[in-house]
């Protein structure tokens, strides 16, 4: 019954194949050409050195959240605020932005650290509402439209442009806000050093901390963990601060250097985004990177795969969420396992009542 | 209806639930089915709803034999089974759980149901409002409807589990004189399963008693609760007694304590454990025992009266903070309430037993290779705990036991132990005793009361009885006082 290991892992990848082949049935019904259609999006995700380093850019906030849910996961819980989080860092971050004018290292660094400060304040504010009832799906899920509704204040009032001033946005921070990027891409080395470090951090947590191990307790089995001396307050309130801060990163990346400014949807669904990286990933840490690897591939060539055929760009939508649907109903291993092994047990032991 | 079960056998795993059980249900009659946890009792009766299958035996209604799928199967064939939880939708109206369970198209004829449902309570004495909602019931009236709905259903012989657990007093004669006529009027077969021997003494006419998978014998009612005390427990020969332990400071002490949970209050307790004691919490499952032992551990609020540890008051005890002060909880359900599955027991030991912010792997190993050499338990540092036997399981959960308890507070400490591991954990809580530990422990074995406690107190009814002194106490008297004698 055991699988070899590598077939295990390898595993993962079966309902990405299987999504592909049902985006290109998809792609057939309407009479398009898959081929044509796929390459136009490897063209737009890796076509060129700046498409490239446009999609890192794009999968570095994204994978900064997926590494937070991965903490939060661990502790058995649905951060579904996430995406509310990775907003009110982009907030955060952008406060900074417009309040102070200092050289920039130390005016980057207090916008991270305000970014990263203001995503741990609303994770752990999900987490109080469950302590007092509320789970943490429709407490997260609240405010995240509370996070929207005040993004869209924040740039139709305090932080609207001075001349005429749309609903869209603020104006563009300050040069010394914002961070170096590589030529004419969205991609700044910062950004990617900021994230190889959370890769860091979440490994030193979750492989090799005593905090790691208390989360492991309580996600697996909150009653026994409380019998070992776990706190699943304390520790249910960290895990989400915790994750908060990595998503109020991503956010304030998002700002500082994706866009030059806050503006209206500042997220674009990352938080969203993330949730379904970890699930497809199957929560393990080393496949994290790899799998926000490929959605950030697949999202930004879809891009171009608009310009080049006919097809509208939410193919890319259509293939990621396809997947995910795929990963819940048959990439469950151990699911799958239990249900071969009971056929195989009833097909041994055929109907013992007559 | 004339129900008989033929030699039914049931296991799981190495656990042998039933064993060759042949009983005989006859129409008009309310028969008691008595035996302690683990005696087969759930089993049996899952397996006559329909709920389980036997392994082998057959059931046989009125000489026929029957082969039952599911509860619905066993219902159409006039057995129904009406759970201590009732199986309700409680957002629903009385009347939508009802149609809920009436076969019919897709046109609910509302008016009509509403007036059966009505007539139907009437004609069984039970007050029924069809537009109430079931979430703003009391757990009797949710459990009358229950009834009715295995009635209207073609229920002839109903099965009852601990029915009167959670409901009040006169709930209970409300439902005892309509079970009354089911019976005598209605030529209905019941079968009452119950831990409360007065109830089966005051409702029954018939008890039949399993032991460890076994029918061991039946008598007719009303008969001396202690005959029926004795074919529940098997009486072992009495070992030698253990000298007299010295009592130290008191670690625990209660002055009316009162504890409240939905379904049982707990009566005012008083009552003080010694460094170096053992006492011992008997009781038939659900008569109060459990709630005492975890209210003292701080896992249930107190609803009133004075708890102290270690001579230190504590108005308001959280099992964190009790851990702190030395008092450490053994639950009995291992792998649901104590070990966590899918980690290993290094990790376990590292959960416990290190500080500082990172896990030291190497150091964890040594520790719990050295647990596994003193605990003698079978498994390695990197053995994930749902790999290992209940006894094997049982000794981790002593192993991660810090030295330094003061008060170790146990449900059922040797439950699904073979005698060799049941006297290897003793061995172990002894050794704690002698060390200065006190010991509250709660059984459902009354020999295992006796043996190993210093004082027992036995609990009825959520009424604790006077302290016993283990030593000038007899299998009969706790029989006495768990049937609910004074």
């Amino acid at each position: 019954m055991t699988r070899p290991a590598w077939l295990a892992q390898l595993w993962t990848l079966a309902p990405v194949l299987a999504a592909l082949l049902l985006t290109s049935l998809l792609l057939v019904a309407f009479g398009a050409s898959p081929a044509e259609a796929f390459s136009a999006m490897w063209q737009g995700a890796f076509g060129s050195q700046d498409r490239l380093l446009t999609t890192v850019a794009f999968w570095i906030p994204l994978l900064l959240s997926a590494l937070g849910l991965l903490v939060s996961f661990r502790a058995g819980l649905w951060n579904i605020g996430i995406e509310g989080q990775f907003i009110l860092g982009a907030i955060g971050a952008s406060w900074v932005a417009l309040s102070l004018q200092l050289p920039a290292p130390l005016q980057i660094s207090l916008e991270v650290l305000a970014a990263m400060a203001a995503g741990a304040l609303w994770a752990a504010l999900a987490g109080l509402l469950k302590r007092w009832g509320v789970h943490e799906i429709f407490g997260g899920l609240a405010l995240n439209n509370l996070a929207v509704i005040l993004t869209n204040f924040m740039i139709s009032g305090p932080w609207q442009p001075p001349e005429g001033g749309s609903f869209r946005g603020t104006a563009p921070f300050h040069a010394d806000a914002l961070l170096p990027l590589v030529g004419s891409t969205r991609f700044s080395l910062v950004a990617l050093a900021l994230a190889g470090l959370a890769f860091g951090l979440v490994l030193l947590a979750l492989r090799n901390s005593r905090w790691g191990l208390r989360l492991k307790a309580l996600g697996r089995n909150p009653r026994s963990a409380r019998l070992l001396g776990v706190s699943s307050r304390r520790e249910t309130l960290l895990a989400m601060a915790f994750c908060g801060a990595l998503a109020g990163l991503g956010g304030a990346l998002r700002v500082l250097s994706w866009f030059d400014s806050l503006r209206q949807s500042i997220s674009g669904g990352i938080g969203y985004l993330a949730l379904m990286v970890v699930i497809l990933a199957a929560f393990r840490l080393f496949w994290t990177p790899l799998v926000a690897f490929f959605f950030a591939s697949v999202l930004s060539g879809s891009i171009v795969l608009q310009l080049r055929t006919q097809l509208h760009s939410s193919l890319g939508d259509i293939l990621t969420g396809v997947m995910v649907l795929l990963v819940l109903l048959f990439g469950n291993r151990e699911v799958l396992q239990t249900w071969w092994s009971e056929v195989r047990s009833a097909r041994r032991t055929p109907g013992r009542q007559s | 209806m004339r129900v008989e079960l033929d030699k039914i056998s049931k296991s799981f795993g190495p656990v042998q639930a039933n064993r060759g059980i042949s009983l005989t249900f006859e129409a008009g009659r309310i028969y008691g089915l008595l035996g302690e946890n683990g005696a087969g009792k759930s089993t049996l009766m899952k397996i006559l709803s329909g709920y389980q299958t036997p392994d082998s035996g057959r059931i046989l209604l009125d000489a026929v034999p029957q082969q039952f799928r599911s509860p619905l199967d066993a219902l159409a064939a006039g057995i129904g089974m009406l759970y201590q939880d009732p199986l309700d939708v409680p957002p629903f109206t009385v009347l939508e759980n009802y149609l809920l369970g009436q076969p019919g198209g897709l046109a609910i004829p509302r008016r009509t149901a509403a007036d059966q449902l009505r007539q139907l309570g009437q004609h069984y004495g039970f007050d029924v409002h069809p537009h109430e909602r079931i979430e703003d019931l009391s757990l009797g009236e949710r459990q009358q409807l229950e009834l009715l709905r295995l009635l209207s259903g073609g229920a002839q012989l109903l099965i009852l589990d601990e029915p009167t657990t959670g409901i009040s007093a006169e709930q209970k004669s409300v439902l005892f004189n309509s079970l009354r006529d089911l019976a005598r009027k209605e030529r209905k077969t019941l079968i009452l399963v119950s831990h409360k021997l007065e109830e089966v003494q005051d409702l029954c006419d018939q008890a039949i008693v399993l032991r460890q998978g076994d029918y061991v014998g039946g008598a007719k009612l009303p008969c001396p609760s202690r005959k029926l005390v004795n074919l529940m427990f098997a009486e072992l020969p009495r070992r030698a007694p253990r000298p007299r332990p010295v009592a130290g400071t008191p670690q625990l002490e209660l002055r009316d304590l009162v504890v409240r949970t939905p379904r049982l209050a707990l009566q005012p307790v008083d009552l003080s454990l010694h460094a170096g004691e053992v006492l011992g919490l008997a009781g038939l499952e659900g008569n109060g025992q459990e709630l005492l032992l975890r209210a003292c551990a701080g896992l249930l609020p107190l609803a009133g009266g004075e708890l102290r540890l270690a001579g230190q008051r504590q108005p308001r005890l959280d099992y964190l903070a009790a851990r702190k002060l030395g008092l450490h909880y053994l639950a009995a359900g291992r792998l649901e309430e104590g070990l966590v599955s899918g980690m290993t027991l290094a990790e376990h030991m590292a959960l416990v037993s290190q500080n500082g912010l990172f896990v030291d792997r190497a150091a964890s190993r040594a520790q719990t290779r050295r647990q596994i050499k003193q605990y003698q338990i079978v498994a390695r540092p990197g053995s994930r705990v749902e790999e290992l036997s209940g006894g094997n399981q049982q000794r981790v959960l002593f192993g991660l036991l810090p030295d330094d308890a003061q008060l170790i507070l146990a449900e059922h400490p040797t439950r699904g132990l073979d005698l060799r591991s049941s006297d290897w954990i003793w061995q172990q809580l002894d050794l704690r005793r002698r060390e200065g530990a006190a010991i509250l422990f709660l059984s459902a074995d009354l020999d295992e009361l006796l043996e190993r406690s210093d004082r027992i107190a036995v609990f009825s009814g959520g009424r604790m009885s006077r302290l016993l002194d283990a030593r000038q106490t007899s299998l009969n008297e706790l029989g006495h006082l768990i049937g609910g004698g004074a």
